[in-house]
């Protein structure tokens, strides 16, 4: 029961903002609640504070309750593992912009993604990275002059 | 006469060549959209509107609005042919109108669908012009705790309305208060949660939060669910794409069951067009004299909720439009576009921009009437952007989001920002927590804590000053009945099942 407690979703994002919630009201207690020309910049904060402390507990709470006669709904864990393996390469994308440039970085993304993430075969890949990233730089900076991030090498 | 006066006026401005061109681009666009499972109008217009900056503002709000109603059309399309709903308003099209198009009719639902989305719209639009002279009048009166209340209103409703949880759209609309928190305060100088980030300083610029948690949140989203679908054949030539007499006599209380109902539970913060299209469903069944045909294929079935997803569109911008108040995603992400083009929507819009509030609301008829051309006959092509394979559109997607946020915010950090949003976008949406509320307690929570400090400014810290107006006291007593009535249900469910386990 304690494990399946620990894995719910609920009970788990309740804590996460509970924990959020507490941070938000010690923060907001050191800022000024009331001045002499009105409310501080630690008023709305704490009364928000506040109600994310009360509402994700209730949520635990509430979960907490119905877990004894409800069973937990089962995971896509497979589409689950896609969806955070795409997020994954993308936030690894940008972290290498400053490097790469957006071109390359978002050439290699698109790369990795139809080969490994879509499975499509390695020319598919390559033909996809190429032709989109060619195609951002010819439509944003060349024909729009909307800015991409640049790299070492200048674009 | 004030109606008509602003009428002929806007139709003046929205009849100039480029704002006709940016009305169809709009349109074209939004049907495209509508027609992506995958792509919603949230997230191409939080994508496009770096671009539309260089434009003239009201060029460009007809465009962003040709995206909102023009994915109404589109989404239908999908519905009718695949069975996916191409956004979540068109999911009730599906019901029916998939099976119109699995016994053949495929093209007359697709009729259909254009028919009661161009009756509905226009039906909305006429609604629009109607109401929203005299509801930006009476906000006139509105000051400090009149707007607090007003948005404390409005995000009660949302939080009714958005998901199933009432709780955790609560929570979300929190989140989003705290993230428009962060940054320097601007009444007392004082730098909050920013973590020691000096890029944090002027606070998390909204497009970043809204393409993170619906453009990025929405390729995750489609990336895990990942299904392959067979697409019905369409059939070409306009005279297979209209319904024959008998289809449309049936249709004739769907129309305006569809419009009357769209337009009014557009109006309500929150609900959105989803709930809107069921409604309509859900009436057009019961007063039916053959209930047992809806699921089977019924005309009605197909006409009600198309009709009520696009007379949402119009009854959605009235509040946007007159009290600054946006009931939904899409709303919001429309209203922060005025506010970047240094406009002031609410009750002032009309005075102090009527180019912008009456060009919108006149490019809205012409941009009906132009969807109901490029939909009946053009159908066919607009189908064939279903066959853009995912492994193309979703990195399509993720590019011209970090191009949009690189395009306003020039660093590198704030596209890090947008990756952590997809993320939370994402989780959010796997754990029930709607998006919705988070965009708007983000757009609305900045003006509601300026907005509660004026008052008790106002007032000397005497929280008193909210209850002592009239309007401000009825508008809150409203927010706090909305909030209430969950419980009240929720009390009522668990007596019930107490007395029928006891006896």
């Amino acid at each position: 029961m304690i494990q399946r407690v620990a894995r719910d979703s609920d009970v788990l994002a309740g804590g996460v903002l509970a924990a959020l919630g507490v941070y938000i009201l010690v923060q907001a207690t050191r800022w000024e609640y009331m001045g002499f020309d009105g409310p501080g910049p630690g008023f709305f904060p704490f009364w928000y504070g506040l109600a994310i402390v009360i509402l994700s507990l209730w949520l635990v709470v509430g979960r907490l309750f119905r877990l004894r006669r409800e069973s937990p709904g089962a995971v896509d864990w497979p589409g689950v593992r896609r969806a955070l393996g795409t997020w994954a390469l993308f936030a690894l994308s940008v972290a290498v912009m400053p490097w790469l440039g957006f071109v390359l970085s978002f050439a290699l993304l698109t790369f990795v993604l139809v080969r490994w993430q879509f499975g499509q075969g390695l020319k598919t890949a390559a033909f996809t990275a190429v032709g989109l990233a060619v195609g951002f730089y010819v439509l944003f900076p060349l024909a729009l002059d909307v800015p991409l991030p640049a790299g070492r090498l200048g674009f | 006469m004030e109606v008509l006066a602003g009428l002929a006026y806007g139709f003046g401005i929205a009849l100039q060549p480029m704002n006709l061109l940016w009305c169809l681009l709009g349109c074209v666009l939004g049907t495209l959209v509508g027609i992506m499972p995958g792509l919603g109008p949230a997230a191409a217009i939080a994508m496009l509107m770096p671009i539309s900056f260089n434009m003239d503002p009201t060029g460009g709000i007809i465009m962003l609005a040709g995206i909102y109603y023009g994915a109404k059309y589109g989404g239908s399309t999908t519905s009718i042919l695949l069975n996916i709903p191409g956004e979540a308003s068109s999911v009730a099209s599906c019901i029916d109108g998939y099976q119109m198009a699995k016994r053949g009719r495929a093209g007359a639902a697709l009729g259909i669908a254009a028919i009661a989305s161009f009756v509905a719209g226009t039906f909305g639009v006429v609604l629009l012009t109607l109401v929203a002279p005299p509801i930006a009048r009476f906000a006139l009166s509105f000051s400090s705790p009149e707007y607090f209340a007003l948005l404390s209103l409005g995000l009660a409703l949302v939080v009714l309305f958005a998901g199933e949880s009432p709780i955790k759209a609560a929570l979300a609309m929190l989140l989003g208060l705290w993230f428009t928190s962060i940054g320097i305060d601007l009444f007392s100088a004082q730098a909050r949660f920013t973590f020691g980030q000096t890029a944090l300083l002027n606070g998390i610029d909204f497009m970043i939060v809204a393409i993170g948690v619906f453009a990025v949140a929405e390729v995750l989203g489609s990336v895990q669910a990942r299904t392959d679908a067979q697409l019905l054949s369409v059939p070409r030539g306009i005279r297979n794409l209209l319904p024959n007499w008998e289809e449309l006599k049936a249709c004739r209380f769907a129309l305006v069951n569809g419009s009357i109902t769209g337009f009014l539970v557009g109006v309500l913060p929150g609900a959105g067009s989803s709930i809107s299209s069921f409604i309509a469903y859900a009436f057009e069944k019961l007063f039916s004299k053959h209930p047992e045909r809806f699921g089977q294929g019924a005309p009605e079935g197909l006409a009600a909720p198309e009709a009520a997803n696009n007379a949402d569109t119009s009854g959605a911008l009235v509040p946007m439009l007159t009290l600054g108040l946006p009931g939904g995603g899409t709303t919001a992400i429309l209203l922060s576009a005025l506010v970047l083009w240094g406009l002031k929507p609410g009750p002032m819009l009309m005075q102090d921009s009527p180019n912008v509030f009456w060009g919108l609301v006149a490019s809205m008829y012409i941009g009906n009437l132009m969807l109901l051309l490029l939909n009946l006959p053009l159908v066919p092509l607009f189908a064939q952007a279903l066959r853009i394979p995912a492994y193309v559109l979703f990195p399509m997607i993720l590019g011209i989001s970090v191009v949009g946020v690189f395009g306003v915010a020039q660093s590198i950090f704030h596209v890090g920002l947008l990756a952590g949003f997809g993320l939370l976008g994402y989780a959010m949406a796997r754990l029930g927590f709607p998006g919705a509320p988070l965009i708007l307690g983000f757009v609305l929570g900045d003006g509601m804590e300026r907005a509660l400090r004026q008052s008790l400014q106002m007032s000397g810290g005497d929280l008193g000053i909210l209850v002592s107006r009239p309007i401000a006291a009825g508008l809150l007593v409203a927010a706090v009945l909305v909030l209430i009535m969950p419980l009240v249900g929720r009390f009522n469910r668990w007596r019930l099942r107490g007395i029928a386990e006891n006896g």
